[in-house]
């Protein structure tokens, strides 16, 4: 890989961002997952997100992903974009890309390092409505706003 | 000793900073640290059953002991990426 990408960023995620960097001559599957953002939640109406991180904490916690899937698949062409800040419907606000030979592999890989992401990596998301906002902490609301 | 205390999502709506400098007595454990907080900032109790802790960017569990300049994180129940 070109450089070593598990980053937080504050910028528009394009869909095919990294895929020029995971891929190389000798792989036969790309496969990319992008979480975005949707127009409901909890029942109600979504205006925009807001996602905050620990940006160093999470950084670090992405490339340990990174390293267990090397440690799992032998795999090192991975690369995890998280970005924070004020979202709106459809943007990507994740964006994970893993190269492998064989489809396989990288099919596994990418669904463990998004299940990962939400397990370990400390970021924040704060749903706003119409009529109020609440961060969301783990799988419930905080409180009512 | 000075140690360094982030908050972060309901925590900082809660403590109005990102970043605190502390005074906290030598050898504290980053439960002690979080009882003191929760005393400052009674509303932080509420979350505690269900929050984190690092230390210098790690997890960390409560009876770490903290050393002068180490950064005490709380974290929330994470809720990265999507639903």
């Amino acid at each position: 890989m070109k450089e070593d990408i598990f980053r937080i960023t504050e910028d528009p995620i394009p869909p095919d961002a990294l895929f020029d960097l995971v891929r190389s001559d000798a792989d036969g599957a790309v496969v990319t997952f992008a979480g975005v953002v949707r127009d409901n939640s909890l029942g109600r109406e979504t205006e925009h997100l807001v996602y905050d991180a620990y940006r160093e904490m999470a950084e670090k916690k992405l490339r340990e992903i990174g390293a267990e899937i090397r440690a799992k698949w032998g795999l090192d062409r991975v690369a995890i974009l998280h970005r924070v800040g004020r979202m709106e419907i459809g943007e990507i606000s994740v964006l994970i890309a893993v190269a492998s030979p064989h489809r396989r592999e990288a099919f596994e890989a990418c669904h463990h390092a998004i299940d990962r992401l939400k397990q370990t990596v400390p970021i924040w998301k704060k749903e706003v409505w119409k009529d109020g906002e609440t961060w969301i902490e783990g799988a419930r609301p905080v409180g009512n706003s | 000793m000075k140690i360094k205390a982030l908050f972060f999502a309901s925590c900082r709506d809660i403590v109005k900073n990102r970043e605190i400098e502390l005074e906290v007595p030598e050898g504290a454990t980053a439960a002690e640290v979080l009882n003191q907080l929760c005393q400052t900032y009674p509303r932080l109790s509420d979350l505690r059953g269900r929050m984190a802790l690092s230390v210098n960017e790690d997890y960390a569990a409560p009876e770490s002991i903290l050393r002068p300049g180490d950064t005490l994180a709380l974290i929330p129940p994470v809720s990265g990426g999507c639903l």
